[in-house]
């Protein structure tokens, strides 16, 4: 579904994707793998096409077509979406309004009421309430992933969907991500938590702005342990010695 | 010349009331006598409603009315009081010198709609008074509906005081229609625990020319005071904005927060906190951004569907609630 071949991206003379290959297959959750600093979230918002994220070389291919010069509502009108790692906060805007925005591109998705039971938000108590006031980070979390719901999206990338979650209540979190899938949403799940990275069905180790492996979640979340957390060079990381493992 | 209960079903009023209507107004509520109100096109009173606890005293000016409205002590009058200003010429002076009093513990809530549709030279001044008692209550909530030709000129000039644990809180909405010219000057002053929230949404657009000067003087122990504006801008619309807050006592709190939305290049904002703390136990803050509007909002929206202008008029809508 998703395919990206040899992407390079600099941010201020910065190289942070060096020549990035990744396959996402359809129907799965495939996780994203890496500490921070690796490049997880400049991938998913070149793979959104936001402004000052469009690589200098490379190329990024959705259900058979490059979408490399695409713009951001193109890309979402093919059926892509992100949910931010610290969403926005939209001053005065309901609850009830952003999602009903996402549902407008939704089709059969459910209603919004639905979406917000489904991530743990009872409705009758979130529905009026604006996104800029009185939501924890918790609360504004679910929220996104209740707008992903309602888009109904072919594609979600999720950044980092559990931080600033409390550990009680993780598990949820990877269940409304499991029923997004089993809704028929193929997953990009950004994380460095090695539990979530396990409850996907493919995974890949991001360092360095490159994929170093993508496989068997285990086989992943082994490697990772291994070797990233080993390394010193967050950003600069000893790529030969890594790649000689994969 | 003083009026007492009645209303004047003249065709006057009838277009008053559409232009109440326009505004965002219930012009049905101008003619339910469970709820007070007072109607005014140009300088003639059309309908007044007292209520028991609402006593409302008015009279015609030359150029436009003067009204006393006061809330009895300890009165709860709970349905809003419905206040309809309005000029329908195309040209002409409307004066409205206020003064409430709210008697101490008293309560109360205004809706006041202000109306303009046809201004190609109109002034609307607005010269008010207000004296919440202790532990009264008051809220204003004012919504201007200008028409398309930029002509009215708007001052809306207030001085309130708030006694000992009184609150008072201001809603200042001009978001529909051409601005013109705005020239909003409030100034509070708050004794000991006394609240006061100042609010201004307005949306300017051709050649309007905004400036709003909301000022706080808190002046009691633990008073406390916010100042909050949001404005947006486009074409050649200027806007200048000036908050003030006075730390004048112990464990008083005050706070400026300032939002001025740009689009297009020839728009142009200013924003002037000014903070003076007199009293070392005071605390005083304030907040201002000033440019486009948040690009992760914008693509966040964008990211769900909505075409760039789409997401703008989403992010702008909420901002001006």
């Amino acid at each position: 579904m998703l395919k990206i071949e040899g992407l390079f991206l600099e941010l201020d003379g910065r190289p942070i994707l060096r020549g990035l290959e990744l396959e996402v297959a359809e129907g799965e959750i495939h996780a994203l793998l890496g500490a921070n600093g690796t490049g997880k979230s400049t991938l998913a918002y070149t793979i959104m096409g936001l402004a000052g994220y469009r690589p200098q070389r490379g190329r990024i291919y959705f259900a058979g077509q490059e979408i490399t010069d695409r713009s951001v509502t193109e890309r979402a009108r093919l059926g892509i979406t992100l949910a931010w790692q610290q969403p926005a906060s939209f001053e005065g805007l309901t609850i009830k309004e952003y999602l009903e925005i996402a549902r407008q591109s939704g089709g059969t998705s459910p209603t919004i009421a639905e979406c917000l039971e489904l991530v743990g938000l009872p409705a009758a108590n979130y529905l009026a309430r604006t996104l800029n006031e009185h939501l924890s980070g918790g609360e504004r979390k679910r929220v996104e992933l209740a707008a992903v719901l309602a888009m109904n999206p072919r594609l979600a990338i999720l950044d980092e969907p559990d931080s600033g979650i409390d550990v009680l209540s993780l598990a949820d979190i990877m269940e409304v991500i499991r029923g997004m899938n089993r809704r028929g949403i193929t997953v990009l799940l950004i994380t460095h938590r090695e539990e979530f990275a396990r409850a996907a069905h493919r995974a890949s180790h991001l360092c360095a702005g490159r994929v170093l492996k993508t496989g068997e979640p285990e086989e992943v979340v082994r490697f990772y342990k291994e070797n990233c957390k080993r390394c010193d060079h967050v950003n600069e990381p000893e790529l030969e010695q890594l790649e000689g493992q994969r | 010349m003083r009026k007492a209960v009645e209303l004047d079903y003249s065709k006057e009023f009838a277009a008053i009331a559409r232009a109440y209507e326009q505004s965002g107004g219930d012009a049905q509520a101008l003619r339910d006598h469970r709820f007070g109100s007072l109607v005014v096109s140009g300088n003639h009173i059309l309908g007044l409603n007292k209520l028991p606890g609402l006593e409302i005293e008015v009279e015609e000016l030359a150029d436009g009315i003067k009204a006393h409205i006061e809330v009895e002590p300890g009165a709860i009058i709970a349905q809003p009081v419905h206040l309809c200003f309005g000029l329908l010429p195309k040209e002409g002076v409307q004066r409205i010198i206020s003064h409430f009093k709210v008697g101490p513990g008293a309560s109360v809530r205004f809706l006041a709609h202000c109306s303009f549709p046809n201004a190609v030279k109109v002034q609307h001044i607005m010269e008010a008074e207000a004296q919440i008692g202790a532990g009264a209550e008051m809220e204003y909530n004012e919504a201007h509906f200008h028409g398309p030709a930029g002509g009215a000129e708007v001052y809306p000039h207030a001085r309130i005081a708030i006694a000992e644990g009184g609150r008072y809180r201001s809603e200042f909405k001009l978001i529909q229609g051409m601005v013109g010219r705005l020239d909003i000057d409030y100034e509070v002053h708050l004794e000991a625990r006394a609240t006061a929230e100042l609010l201004a949404k307005v949306y300017g657009k051709g050649d309007d020319r905004i400036r709003i000067k909301d000022s706080l003087y808190l002046e009691g122990a633990q008073a406390r005071g916010l100042v909050k504006s949001r404005i947006v801008l486009q074409d050649r619309a200027e806007a200048e904005f000036a908050g003030e807050a006075v730390g004048a006592a112990p464990f008083a709190r005050g706070h400026i927060d300032c939002t001025e939305i740009l689009r297009g290049t020839e728009a142009k904002a200013v924003a002037v906190p000014k903070l003076t703390v007199v009293d070392e136990r005071a605390k005083l803050t304030h907040e201002a951004a000033i440019g486009s509007i948040d690009k992760k909002e914008l693509e966040t929206l964008m990211a769900r569907g909505l075409s760039e202008e789409e997401a703008v008029e989403t992010v702008v809508r909420g901002l001006l609630r």
